[in-house]
């Protein structure tokens, strides 16, 4: 079977203004509204868009996280994914136990190819994909922003500092979504209904033989320094003469 | 004593100002400074890496399959090296943030992203939820220590007279074919880089349509900024994806940062906090971008832009 595994992470809703906890040990995520990552959207979104043209025949989204996660499970199968698997892991999950996991349900699922989010938007790390790839002994494309299946290849336009790369991969490989990849579809109210039937299934890390053991201790969390407080200025001269004033223009 | 790894980033020709930059992360956590410069032609590179203030030594893995930065081929040559090192840093680029993290696994290791300060040798600041909270992070007995350098973090070391020893490292004939560098475009536009830009002009919803979002495009001409845009604005088709400021969109950090008739959602906000002056020109006397803004003109911005243009063209005569 020709599958395409995605990686479905439950995150703070982009929306929400996050808060550290006063007593620095965290940030407050209790009671506050959660969502799929955006980045990982835009890469369920490409796998659906190959399955529909045929390039793929299945695909399965994953999780790592709580069992909440399978809310987000539920709203990647109500997009379309074929079924779910959920692994179970209520604790903190560093991107390299979190790329440990993936491999191992990689082995067992055998996709042609695992396309994951560039990124999360909580701890913004930006290195599951590369560590999937890098454990796999497989080729990688960070931040795609064009995807081009052809028999056993993969051709893939990064984002780079340069401009835009292009590479040519030997599938499987793992991909990571850049923002200009594609628009995510909507979800229709049938496709949630639909979706309650689809199979979701959960694992436990340490039966698949990757067990985290996270290995960097967050000892802090601080809110940013402030802005100060700016000023109203009444028309274009005063703007330009302030900015002047300050060597901004 | 600290034996700290820079991978070097460039080009063939030019050593990126993001290695100096590098550095001066190195030098923060304090030891033995080795530059990496892993590429087909190094000998320029390796000679700029050399000169860098404080670096004592500098590896060249020079290769044919080296002539692209490809992470799938370079993080198993620094692999091999990496293990004698207490440290391993790269800048926090495209480049960095892809190899980075294949060479961690590789080494079985963690790795730490977009470090902003050092406080230890061992424990470092970095920004999480787009820069919304700093966490401290110690990495204890781990090593080697990996990390990207935030650019926008540390200044470029100097360059200096005294040029550091330049060591060749033997690269091992069987590499990686699975992963084919086929080409690289600049989207040069006429108008700086967005990501990297010491000023930037977006527009917003208010705008209204893509021909008027022109007039994003002529100030930003005028002040020789990169254009930018709300999710709003992209949304409505005005710009396209890749000028989105935001958390989902870029996360820029210019001098000066004119947004036009653009409200001030959170999540348009945490892309600008470390602008360093924010203008809002905005109709709306409400609107939640005057918060946030260094200067604030409450007006129709169609009014107010060209007034701007015209009055900026005149100072520049």
């Amino acid at each position: 079977m020709k599958r395409i595994l995605v990686g479905i992470k439950r995150v703070v809703d982009f929306n929400v203004r996050i808060r550290v906890k006063a007593d620095n040990s965290g940030v407050i995520t209790e009671g506050v509204k959660q969502g799929i990552n955006p980045f990982d959207e835009i890469a369920l979104e490409e796998a659906l868009r190959l399955r529909e043209q045929g390039l793929a025949e299945e695909v399965v989204a994953v999780s790592i996280g709580p069992p909440d996660a399978q809310n987000q499970l539920r709203t990647a199968l109500a997009m379309g994914a074929d079924r779910a698997l959920l692994v179970n892991h209520a604790g903190v999950i560093e991107p390299l136990d979190a790329a440990r996991i993936l491999l191992k349900v990689a082995e067992r699922e055998q996709p042609f190819l695992v396309l994951l989010g560039k990124q999360a938007i909580d701890d913004d790390n930006n290195q599951t994909g590369q560590m999937l790839a890098g454990l796999w002994n497989r080729p990688q494309a960070t931040f795609a922003s064009t995807l081009e299946i052809r028999e056993g290849i993969a051709r893939v336009t990064r984002e780079v500092d340069a401009g835009l790369e292009v590479l040519e991969i030997d599938l499987p490989a793992v991909v990571t979504a850049d923002l200009r990849l594609n628009e995510p579809r909507f979800v229709k109210l049938p496709d949630i209904i639909k979706a309650r039937k689809k199979p979701l299934d959960t694992l436990d890390p340490a039966a698949l033989g990757a067990a985290p053991r996270p290995r960097l201790t967050a000892v802090h969390y601080a809110p940013p320094p402030a802005r100060q407080k700016g000023q109203r200025v009444k028309d274009v001269a005063e703007l330009v003469a302030s900015l002047a004033a300050k060597g901004l223009v | 004593m600290n034996r700290i790894l820079v991978i070097a980033e460039h080009d063939g020709r030019r050593l990126a100002e993001a290695t100096a930059r590098a550095v001066a992360c190195a030098q923060a956590i304090g030891g033995e400074i080795t530059v990496a410069v892993l590429g087909a032609e190094v000998a320029e590179p390796a000679r700029a890496a050399a000169s860098l203030a404080g670096v004592a030594h500098v590896l060249t893995f020079a290769a044919p399959a080296n002539a692209h930065a490809l992470a799938a081929v370079q993080a198993p040559q620094l692999a091999a090296v990496a293990v004698s090192f207490s440290h391993v840093l790269a800048p926090s680029t495209t480049f960095g943030k892809d190899l980075l993290p294949r060479l961690a696994a590789l080494l079985d290791v963690p790795a730490l992203s977009d470090v902003m300060a050092v406080e230890t040798a061992t424990r470092f600041r970095r920004p999480i939820y787009a820069g919304n909270a700093i966490v401290t992070i110690e990495a204890g007995e781990l090593r080697p220590i990996l990390a990207t350098v935030r650019l926008a973090s540390f200044e470029a070391v100097a360059t200096g007279a005294a040029a550091a020893a330049i060591e060749a490292v033997a690269v091992p004939p069987e590499l990686p074919a699975h992963t084919r560098f086929i080409s690289v475009t600049s989207q040069d536009s006429g108008r700086p880089d967005l990501a990297t830009a010491r000023r930037v002009v977006s527009g917003g919803r208010a705008l209204g349509s893509a021909e008027k979002f022109q007039l994003v495009h002529e100030l930003a001409a005028v002040l020789g900024a990169a254009v930018g845009a709300s999710r709003a604005a992209v949304d409505a088709g005005y710009a396209p994806n890749d000028l989105q400021v935001g958390q989902t969109g870029k996360i820029i950090a210019p001098q000066l940062y004119v947004a036009l008739g653009i409200s001030g959602a959170i999540q348009h906000m945490t892309g600008i906090k470390d602008a360093r002056a924010i203008v809002a020109i905005n109709k709306d006397p409400d609107a939640p971008i005057f918060e946030a803004a260094d200067y604030g003109l409450v007006a129709d911005l169609f009014e107010a832009v060209p007034q701007l243009i015209a009055e900026l063209r005149s100072r520049g005569r």
